[in-house]
């Protein structure tokens, strides 16, 4: 979470840039705001070059001045009050296209066919020969066809891939330069593979028990709490390995720690369909039976359970915002539920079935059947007629992930390995405090040390991870019974109004009656008015929740994607 | 067709060379940086728990007083020097950066009863049981030159309190009478008094300047107004004040320091209820004193033990202790907002830090910026029972402990008794329930 005053830094030199816009627009005119039409934020998104950002910026900082009173004035005058509030809330508009602009340096990949071309006839070869050679070089293939079928993991920043063979052999890579980091057998079946929170230490779900292994291919640990492994997830705020067993248990191992956390026994029988909600840690289980459940260390029975498909449930993913599911199963159905209300969006029929899906950061989900690998591109917005991208690769697919901040698929397969490009899959801006893929050896130290101090307790998962922050209304109510009874009575509650007496026979009793209703009806008054307030802005809610947005702009509306990818 | 890949150019990432800082682009999208809410918590947790383990208030203590240490006086423009009176007469000057005596003057015989230095900073008055008022010099005097007073007072009786005015040349004492004193003459120009016997102690507005109070033997408070010839009112209570003290970003606020083992914040306007009555001390509050911000106050109690209180809370949120230090009879706060000067029984003078856990010297940008986001986490997230817990931990000798457990006790036992006894059984509306605040006043006098 960035400290608020340091984004605040950030965003304040940009502020005086609205000066320079507004003379821009009124060259002769008068130069009370309000007059002119308010510029549109969508043409300030327009790229320029960088010397005239440059000029721009610098004309904006002469500029600056006029603009703090020009606003000032406006919010001096009661009659332009509307003004005002219109100049500030363009301000922050313009100021965060400009942090865009400025800060954000890269852009996103795109990939557009001609008049009659289609994006899905488009092979893997005409995109690495179209583009520059570092890019190209992104896509490859590894043939590995001794050691059966492979799963692989990408780590956190995306620089390093693990591979896993199904007959034992286990390779960490830097798999941009090629260097590779360690290769090893470990002569039993490997079920998984998953790196932990850096490039430091990898698990490996090997036939019997769950092993910890040194970049460099020592063994740390083996587990033998954690036996028969089907799937793994790591939860990298939480510094937790979650591993799905062919016993029907989900477990939580601390790896900072190095103790087990949780064992939920699920009851569900084999475990081998598994996947991880990245906003809210919540890990998703696929089941036989056409159910997915929702489940956490804190408890013990699972928080949701979904039916979700006729026959058993292939494959889960869940997107980057936590807000979609998509789910393949064996009624050869592509389903897209909504997470927040846990209802079914959208229905896609796949003449063959997924076996494996994964979703990028930007939507593009990817759906692999036999030794084929397919790519839609927003699967939740627009009903999808056909993929953006196909590939053929040399073997049955068995492992499918998207890198984290690339344009690049990792498809593990019978065969080996693939590495496929995808234009516009990967993030283009990474944080740099969060995962950096260009940081060095001190900088991921220090990184390191940081995380595991902002580590969150397990206990803190659930569904909503922002509760914290909310007002615990059930406990205020219960202390307050609680005091109600101490005391003796309620502190909160008012005495009744007792009227004067007047003297010289100035208070009948209809007059004492008379001011003794209109105290009461004063308060109750203000009762109704609430509630009919209440009633109202619920009514309006209802109205508005049909995509308009709400009048009240934040910072963090810039975020929000309007446009599909 | 028209394709674009992702493909960054290291050198934007990268640093040029081992002498530059490291590159960090940042991207504040909330779907990278998710769990703020856990995160900011833990982080708060932290920051809490490290607060507790830097909490090292104690900085120094003066030695050299060979009796009891009964009056200090601040010095009005040398945040370094502190002046002290004892119980056998000898007032010491001492500097607290160094933590050394620098002057020693046998000022009195007996004790010396209150210290006050000048607006200006050049001289220093004190009082003592000999019924003299003594002006001192402030600068020592050449070597081999006695110690001379640059004038003496002889009064008629014996002198409990001074204080003296913010910007003119007028004092004021207090003992039988509260007496306003110019500096040239050598009888009072004014004498205020109210049919009591004794004052305790005097103090002048910090902000109103012409304005007085001053606590009485007889329970009450009395407010006075330089200007005019009588004593504007009084608020009489259940037990005697000891001193008092204004606060000095608020004019109309003073804080009291009673024998009920409680400080009352009186607005001065209205002196029927005390604004808040503060209850943490186990035995008598002996004196207080305001910061120069005006949000806290330090008070000194006979319990062994100094508490730091803010200014509208009920409870204090810092004590300070040691097995050394016996009963503290006088309390500053240092006019930078930074420490807290306590003159004990035991002839000592301990210096402590204001906020227990705050790192004293020059700080570079980014430790006050973290300093600065530690702060606010606490703030944000104080209310959570687990922070609560940690932040309002405090280690208590163990007589404070089993005093303040009785005392929780024997109130529960008046209340319980006068809710289920007295108040139940008797005709609606004769008993009432009375707050807090309303307890302590018995009267106002005009």
């Amino acid at each position: 979470m960035i400290p608020l005053c340091l984004y605040r830094q950030v965003s304040e030199r940009y502020w005086q840039g609205s000066g320079e816009e507004k003379k821009d627009e009124a060259p002769g005119g008068s130069h009370v705001p309000g007059d002119q039409p308010a510029p549109l934020g969508s043409q300030t998104n327009q790229q320029t070059r960088a010397s005239e950002k440059k000029k721009k910026y610098k004309a904006a900082e002469r500029h600056g001045k006029k603009a703090i009173t020009r606003v000032c004035q406006s919010a001096c005058d009661d009659h332009h009050w509307n003004t005002r509030i219109i100049a500030e809330s363009e301000i922050t508009e313009k100021e965060s296209a400009r942090h865009d602009q400025l800060l954000l340096q890269e852009d996103a990949g795109f990939l557009e066919g001609d008049e009659d071309e289609d994006t899905c006839t488009i092979s893997q070869e005409d995109i690495a020969d179209a583009v520059d050679i570092t890019a190209g070089a992104k896509y490859f293939n590894l043939n590995l066809s001794q050691f059966g079928p492979y799963r692989l993991d990408y780590s956190k920043t995306g620089r390093q891939l693990l591979l896993g063979g199904r007959r034992g052999h286990v390779a960490c890579l830097d798999w941009q330069t090629k260097q590779l980091l360690c290769e090893i057998n470990v002569m039993e079946t490997v079920n998984d593979v998953k790196w932990l929170h850096s490039e430091a230490m990898y698990a490996v779900a090997q036939k019997k028990w769950l092993y910890i292994y040194d970049s460099s291919g020592i063994e740390l640990h083996c587990i033998r709490k954690f036996n028969d492994v089907l799937r793994m997830q790591f939860l990298p705020y939480h510094f937790l390995l979650a591993t799905a067993s062919a016993t029907g248990f989900l477990q939580y191992l601390d790896v900072s720690v190095g103790k087990e956390v949780a064992a939920v026994g699920t009851k569900a029988g084999r475990l081998d369909v598994m996947c991880q909600n990245p906003q809210n840690a919540i890990i998703h289980l696929g089941h036989s039976n056409g159910t997915v459940t929702l489940w956490s260390p804190n408890q013990k029975e699972a928080i949701v359970k979904m039916l979700c498909h006729h026959g058993g449930v292939r494959s889960v993913a869940v997107d980057k915002t936590g807000t979609y599911m998509v789910t393949s199963g064996m009624d050869k159905k592509l389903k897209v539920f909504d997470l927040r209300s846990f209802k079914p969006f959208q229905s896609y029929f796949l003449p063959a079935g997924a076996s494996s899906l994964a979703l990028s950061h930007r939507g593009l989900l990817s759906a692999a059947t036999g030794d084929i690998v397919q790519v839609y591109r927003d699967v939740w917005n627009t009903p999808v007629k056909k993929p953006y991208m196909a590939h053929k690769v040399h073997g049955a697919v068995w492992g499918l992930h998207f890198c984290p901040y690339e344009d690049v698929l990792g498809v593990g397969h019978g065969e080996g390995f693939t590495s496929m490009l995808v234009p516009g899959a990967g993030e283009p801006n990474f944080d740099g405090l969060d995962s950096n893929p260009y940081r060095s050896a001190k900088q991921r130290q220090e990184w390191e040390v940081k995380a595991l101090l902002e580590k969150i307790q397990p206990d803190l998962i659930s569904l909503d991870p922002g509760k914290l922050s909310q007002v615990d209304y059930a406990t205020f109510k219960q202390k307050h019974q609680d005091k109600v009874k101490v005391l003796g009575y309620d502190p909160l509650a008012r005495d009744k109004f007792k009227p004067r007496m007047r003297k010289k026979g100035r208070s009948s009793t209809g007059g004492v009656i008379r001011r003794k209703n209109q105290v009461a009806h004063e308060d109750k008054r203000i009762i109704i008015t609430t509630l009919k307030e209440k009633a109202e802005s619920a009514k309006e809610r209802k109205k508005n929740n049909n995509g308009q947005t709400s009048a009240v702009r934040s910072a963090l509306d810039r975020f929000k994607k309007r446009a599909a990818p | 067709m028209k394709v674009k890949v992702l493909s960054r150019n290291p050198d934007d990432y990268v640093r040029e060379t081992k002498y530059d800082i490291q590159r960090v682009p940042r991207n504040y999208d909330p779907t990278l940086n998710p769990f703020e809410v856990p995160r900011e918590y833990t982080r708060a947790m932290n920051a809490t728990k490290l607060e507790r383990v830097l909490a090292k208030p104690f900085l120094a203590s003066l030695d050299g007083h060979r009796d009891a240490v009964n009056c200090m006086a601040k010095h009005s423009t040398s945040l370094s020097t502190l002046l002290s009176g004892a119980c056998d007469g000898e007032v010491k000057v001492w500097n607290l950066t160094k933590h050394n005596c620098v002057r020693t003057i046998q000022a009195h015989e007996g004790f010396v009863r209150g210290m006050v230095v000048r607006f200006c900073g050049t001289s220093f008055y004190s009082i003592g049981d000999d019924k003299t008022i003594k002006q001192w010099n402030m600068e020592a005097p050449g070597y081999g030159v006695e110690e001379e007073p640059i004038n003496t007072i002889l009064g008629k009786t014996v002198f409990t309190g001074l204080d003296h005015h913010q910007k003119n040349g007028t004092f004021a004492t207090c003992g039988q009478t509260v007496d306003i004193w110019d500096e040239q003459r050598s009888t009072p120009i004014r004498s205020f008094s109210w049919g009591v016997e004794s004052f305790s102690s005097v103090r002048f507005n910090p902000v109103e300047t012409e304005l007085l109070a001053s606590c009485a033997s007889d329970r009450s408070i009395v407010l006075y107004d330089m200007r005019e010839s009588m004593p504007l009112k009084k608020v009489i209570m259940t037990m005697r004040s000891n001193t008092l003290s204004w606060n000095p970003m608020e004019a109309f606020y003073f804080t009291c320091a009673n024998e009920d083992y409680n400080l009352y914040t009186y607005d001065m306007r209205y002196l029927e209820k005390p604004v808040t009555v503060h209850m943490d001390h186990v035995s008598a509050v002996l004196d207080v004193d305001y910061s120069p911000t005006g949000r806290e106050f330090v008070s000194a109690s006979f319990d062994k033990s100094i508490r730091i209180f803010p200014k509208e809370n009920r409870n204090s949120r810092e004590v300070y202790h040691t097995k050394r230090m016996q009963h503290v009879v006088c309390v500053k706060w240092s006019a930078d907002n930074k420490y807290v000067m306590s003159g004990s029984d035991e002839m000592n003078i301990r210096l402590w830090k204001a906020n227990a856990a705050e790192k004293l010297g020059v700080l570079s940008h980014r430790e006050k910026l973290a300093a600065n986001y530690n702060q606010k986490l606490k703030e944000k997230f104080q209310y959570h029972p687990k922070v609560k817990r940690i932040a309002r931990h405090r280690h208590l000798p163990k007589h404070i402990f089993t005093e303040a457990k009785e005392h929780t006790v024997m109130r529960e036992a008046r209340r319980r008794k006068y809710v289920n006894n007295v108040r139940k059984h008797s005709k609606p509306g004769a008993v009432p329930m009375l707050s807090e605040r309303e307890k302590h006043v018995v009267a106002v006098v005009k």
